[in-house]
Order: structure tokens, then C-alpha cells, then sequence
């Protein structure tokens, strides 16, 4: 890879982690502890919203978070040609 | 002895047998494959044995106990969030750049990266929590020996340290892998069942995170008979601003363990070290997303059992726990002085450590099951003792011994020095479960904050800014982690006592100190001398998946 194409690859590496780690914040300390109180208000399936975001709905959205980090760095990869990944790297 | 006692020995049987047998099948004779399982562990197992290696017997036994009866639902939060959302941290900001540095261990990274004060100061760390750790996973077994076989507890340990010395000493990472990947099956296994049966008998719905959703407003219902606060209710045990500390402090606490980190070298590429974080996170979802539906279920179901009864017709479960005095009375009298009196759930005290191996007998399923649930916390504290054993072995051998003392030591020298070290740290470990020091429960805790002072600020700078000096890192290193201890001795109830400032717990501490940390390491760097062309160069290439050359010069130790 040349020094402009590296700059683009870790740019949009950078934009990535920005938008999922600004999602990750919003749901677990947004939704599920600074807006719980007024979430609580809305019940779904027996859940007042806000609780469940605290229980459960946080640590389902981090699988999610992951799984599209894991996805977009794949096509990016493969954008940029560095999906020959080195295998087996430690010492001899 | 009773149905219970054999099937819990039928399946401790089986399961041993199972990991000695994939012990002996993997074992290994070099270094890579002792440390690091020469990197060519694919990326589900490795997922999974993360997620063996991660869960320890208190998520296993007490997360559901402390969530439901500690913690009051709501407040309980803090744990299921704060040890699951470091992995978005670990999968975003850590594992892909630490897998492509290569090396050994996480005071490798710090010492390549900046100096050997950073590396001394981090192989301290990883050491000490490190101990304090498996310290509590032996109690775990030494726990569920005792009530499940009636085994002494020391018996019940020794038993524990066997099995364990075996597959670690003989095959190193590759063994404890392997065998993890082996007990997260067992221990996921014990979790579930328990929990869909339950859901199924109560609410007919099987899936026990719907099911909880439907018995809510009756839990809520018996705690304002019980005279509690509500169940799902906001910020009724602990302030909001604190809920936001604590849940951070476990968070980037859990991006900067040792034995955490250390597992993302032994995925086989950069790409497999991202898969690898996808696999655990979604492993770990799976007991952490079911564990708030048993702290219901059981705490429904306690409730309405203890409900006005007396003791002469309380429920079995009652009279198995209080025997073992993990059930007593409000003030933490034996039951006994209950007499013949009626009383309901807020009379007596109940541990959290039995919310979860008594859910079984709670919910009415049958001995089999029991016995399942025994084996899988057998299984949840056995891994991770072993990859916390790991950890110290090769913090000994390789930062400490290949690094220090003999730099020309060969690779049997290597191992022969890796296994004295995992069989003696066994051997302490095993003492420190027989006898446990009184503060390691309130260390334990206090462990995420200390990491996250100290190792998560480091890292990521390290990574993604170049200019990050070494003396910047060490000072900022030293500072959030004695800003941290100090504050932590100084409010802890067993040392100072303190009120502490703004009213912030000990356990929340820990995300001050790390934001101090980065502002120590950022300011310091402004003024100390940058690293060398080279390292800022090695850096930079870490940020690329592909074949770099100065990468694979510093794998080759030309560097």
C-alpha cells in the first residue's frame, strides 16, 4: 500500500470505530442509565424500556456492534488488498 | 448418598475425563505453543475459550445472586453492562493492533512499545491481579465440593489443583484452550437448561429472556408487599452518576486484563483476532443475557416460598442452604432462632453464591439437572483458573526470566522455567482457596478499576497515537494507578472507612483514575523525547493487516 492509500484505509477505519463507539455509549450509558427514567415510561412485552436496555437490550446491541465492526473491516480489507493476513507470526 | 450427590459425581467425572483426555491429546513442546498456542487456535474456539477463560465461577455462581438479591434488579446493571461492554472496546480498540505486534504477552507490547520501567511496572500488575483472581476461583470449587459431594473443602481443592496441574503443565496454552473450549460447552449447557425449564414452568413462554418480561410486574407486585423498592425501578440503590462510574470502570477495566488481552495473540491472524471478539462477545451474551432472567425467576419463586411460613414446612432448598449456613437469620444468626415463629424473605439473609445452584431444586427440576449445574461451575471456575495460571507462568518465564535474567535461555529452558512456575503459582493458588484472605472478595471487584487505571489509557495510546513517549506512559501509569489505590484504601470499610469525595465509591474510582492517566501520559508526552523513527514507524504499520516488513523484523526479534 502507498502512503495516500494507507491515510484512506485508516481514515475510514477511524470514521467506523467513531460512529459504532458513539452507539456503544448511547445505548448502554445513554438508554440504559441517564434516559432510563423516561424510558421506563414505554412498556414493551412486560419491559419498561429503559430497565431492559440495562439488562439485556445493552449487551445484545454490543454483539451487534461487533459483528458489523467485523463485517465492514472485512469489505475494507479486501478494498484495499491487505486480506492476505499474516499466519503464524511468532518466533521460529 | 443422595440422587443429587451421584449424579453431581457422574457428571464431575465425565467432565474431568473429558479434559484430562484433551490435555494429553494437545500437549505441546515449544514455546509458542506453552504461551501462545502457536497462534493457530481458529477464531469460534478461540471465542469460546475466551468466553470460558472470562466467565469465572463468581459469573457463573453469584452474577444471577448479586444481580437479583444484592443489587435489586436495576442497580445489577452495572455488572451485566460493565462486563460485557469492555469487549466492544477490546474488538475496536485492541485486539486486531495488539495481534499484528505479535509477541507473548501484554507486558510485551508495553515493554517493546515503550521501556523497561513499563514493562517491570506491568508484569507487577499482571502478576498481582492475576493472583488475587484464581484466589477465588478455588474457593469456587472448594464451594461446590463441599456442597455437593460433602467433601471437605481442602479435599475438594487439592482435587481442583490436580486436574488443573495436569492439562496446564503438560500442554500450556494449547491444553487450557482446548479444554476451555470443552467447559464453556459444559458450563453454557448447566446454565441454560435450568433456566429455559424454568421460564417454560412459569410463564410457558422457553425462552427465558421473553419469559422474564412476563413475570415482572408480579416480582415488583410481592417486593412492595415485602416492602422493597421496586424491582425494575431507576437508581433506588445507587445514584445515577455512580451507576455511570462503576459500569465504566468495569468496562475498560475488562479492555485492559492481562489474561484477557493475552488471548487475542493466539488467534491466527489479525482477522481471526476481530472474529475471535465477535465469537466471545456473542458466547458471553448468551449466560450474561440469561443471568438477570434466573435472578428473577429464583427471586420470585423465594418469595412466594418464604411467604409467612415457619420452619417446620419451609421448602427443602431452604433447609439443604441454611444447613450450610449460607441461609440465615436477618442479623446472620443461625435459622434455628427462628423458632417456631412465621416469617417471610426480608427476615432472613440469603447468599448470593446459591441463587444459582439452587435454582434447580428452587424451580422443582429433577437431581440429573442438579448435577449438571454443579459441573458447570465446576467448569466455569476450573478455566479460568487455568488461563489466569497461564498468565502468571508466562509473565515469570518469558517477561521475567527470557527478558531479565538469562536472555540466551533455550527453548526447553524456556518451557522447563514456564512449567516450574505454573506448577508452583498452582500450589499458591491453591493455598490462597483453602485459605482465603479476607479482602479478596473486596479486591476482586477493585481489580477492574486498578487495570483500567492503569493498562487501558496506555494501550490505546500506544496504538493510535504515535508520539506517545515512554516516560509519558510510565507516569501516567504510576499516577492513575496510585490516585487509584490510595482513594480505594481510603473508602474501603476494612481500611479507612472514608465518606470519600462527591460520595464516590471505591468501585467507581477506577474511571477517574484512568481519565487522569490520559491526561498525565498526553502531557508529559508533550515534553519528553519522542520515540525513535522506528518504533513511530512500527506503530503505524501495527494499523495495517497486511505483510509488513518492519512487523515481521520485530516478530523476528531483529529490532
Amino acid at each position: 500500500m502507498d502512503d495516500a492509500s494507507r491515510q484512506a484505509y485508516w481514515r475510514s477505519n477511524l470514521r467506523l470505530m467513531a460512529v459504532l463507539l458513539t452507539i456503544w455509549a448511547l445505548v448502554s450509558f445513554g438508554a440504559g442509565i441517564v434516559f432510563v427514567e423516561p424510558l421506563n415510561e414505554i412498556v414493551i412485552a412486560g419491559f419498561p424500556l429503559g430497565f431492559w436496555f440495562s439488562q439485556q437490550g445493552s449487551i445484545i446491541t454490543f454483539v451487534v456492534l461487533i459483528a458489523v465492526y467485523v463485517w465492514r473491516m472485512d469489505k475494507l480489507d479486501a478494498e484495499y488488498g491487505v486480506d492476505e493476513y499474516e499466519q503464524e507470526v511468532h518466533h521460529p | 448418598m443422595s440422587d443429587i450427590q451421584l449424579w453431581t459425581l457422574i457428571f464431575a467425572i465425565i467432565t474431568f475425563s473429558v479434559y484430562i483426555y484433551i490435555a494429553y491429546a494437545s500437549r505441546v513442546s515449544d514455546t509458542s505453543g506453552f504461551y501462545v498456542a502457536g497462534g493457530g487456535i481458529p477464531a469460534p474456539a478461540n471465542g469460546a475459550a475466551i468466553a470460558a477463560d472470562w466467565m469465572s465461577a463468581a459469573s457463573f455462581i453469584s452474577l444471577a445472586g448479586i444481580v437479583g438479591l444484592a443489587y435489586n434488579g436495576y442497580a445489577g446493571g452495572v455488572f451485566l453492562m460493565g462486563w460485557t461492554g469492555g469487549y466492544v472496546l477490546l474488538a475496536l480498540l485492541l485486539a486486531p493492533y495488539l495481534r499484528k505486534f505479535g509477541k507473548y504477552t501484554l507486558p510485551d507490547f508495553v515493554g517493546d512499545r515503550y521501556n523497561e520501567t513499563a514493562r517491570f511496572v506491568a508484569v507487577l500488575a499482571a502478576i498481582v491481579v492475576s493472583f488475587v483472581y484464581v484466589a477465588g476461583q478455588m474457593a469456587g470449587v472448594g464451594l461446590v465440593f463441599t456442597r455437593f459431594l460433602n467433601v471437605g473443602t481442602t479435599t475438594g481443592v487439592i482435587i481442583g489443583m490436580a486436574i488443573v496441574f495436569f492439562y496446564a503443565v503438560l500442554g500450556g496454552m494449547k491444553g487450557i484452550t482446548w479444554t476451555q473450549v470443552a467447559q464453556y460447552s459444559v458450563l453454557i449447557v448447566a446454565y441454560l437448561i435450568p433456566a429455559v425449564a424454568v421460564s417454560a414452568k412459569v410463564t410457558g413462554v422457553p425462552l427465558p429472556q421473553i419469559g422474564f418480561g412476563k413475570i415482572l410486574e408480579e416480582l415488583n407486585g410481592l417486593q412492595a408487599d415485602f416492602g422493597l423498592a421496586e424491582y425494575s425501578g431507576a437508581f433506588t440503590q445507587i445514584s445515577m452518576p455512580n451507576m455511570v462510574l462503576i459500569t465504566a470502570a468495569l468496562m475498560f477495566g475488562t479492555a485492559g486484563l492481562p489474561h484477557v488481552i493475552v488471548r487475542f495473540y493466539t488467534a491466527k491472524s489479525v482477522r481471526a483476532a476481530r472474529y475471535s471478539a465477535l465469537w466471545a462477545i456473542f458466547f458471553i451474551a448468551l449466560l450474561y443475557t440469561t443471568a438477570p432472567s434466573v435472578a428473577a425467576f429464583t427471586k420470585l419463586q423465594i418469595m412466594k416460598d418464604l411467604n409467612g411460613t415457619t420452619l417446620a414446612d419451609a421448602p427443602g432448598w431452604f433447609n439443604t442452604w441454611s444447613d450450610v449456613g449460607l441461609i440465615t437469620t436477618a442479623s446472620g444468626a443461625p435459622v434455628s432462632e427462628l423458632g417456631s415463629s412465621s416469617f417471610g424473605y426480608t427476615d432472613v439473609m440469603i447468599n448470593n453464591d446459591i441463587i444459582v445452584l439452587a435454582s434447580p431444586e428452587i424451580g422443582g427440576l429433577p437431581a440429573p439437572i442438579v448435577g449438571l449445574v454443579a459441573a458447570g461451575a465446576l467448569a466455569a471456575a476450573l478455566s479460568t483458573a487455568s488461563g489466569l495460571l497461564l498468565v502468571i507462568s508466562s509473565s515469570v518465564a518469558n517477561d521475567v526470566y527470557y527478558k531479565k535474567i538469562n536472555p540466551q535461555a533455550s527453548e526447553s529452558q524456556q518451557l522447563m522455567v514456564g512449567r516450574i512456575a505454573m506448577a508452583c503459582a498452582i500450589l499458591v493458588a491453591g493455598y490462597l482457596g483453602i485459605n482465603p484472605p479476607g479482602f479478596v472478595a473486596q479486591v476482586v471487584a477493585l481489580a477492574f478499576g486498578l487495570a483500567a487505571a492503569s493498562f487501558f489509557p496506555i494501550l490505546v495510546l500506544g496504538i493510535f497515537w504515535k508520539k506517545t513517549t515512554a516516560a509519558g506512559a510510565a507516569t501516567g501509569m504510576i499516577v492513575g494507578l496510585s490516585l487509584t489505590f490510595a482513594y480505594m484504601l481510603w473508602t474501603l470499610p476494612i481500611y479507612g472507612g472514608s465518606e470519600g469525595l462527591f460520595s464516590i465509591p471505591p468501585t467507581g474510582i477506577g474511571t477517574i483514575g484512568m481519565l487522569v492517566n490520559f491526561a498525565v501520559t498526553i502531557a508529559v508526552s508533550q515534553f519528553t523525547k519522542k520515540p525513535s523513527q522506528q518504533m513511530q514507524d512500527l506503530v503505524e504499520e501495527i494499523r495495517y493487516p497486511g505483510r509488513t516488513s518492519l512487523v515481521a523484523q520485530h516478530q523476528a526479534g531483529d529490532l
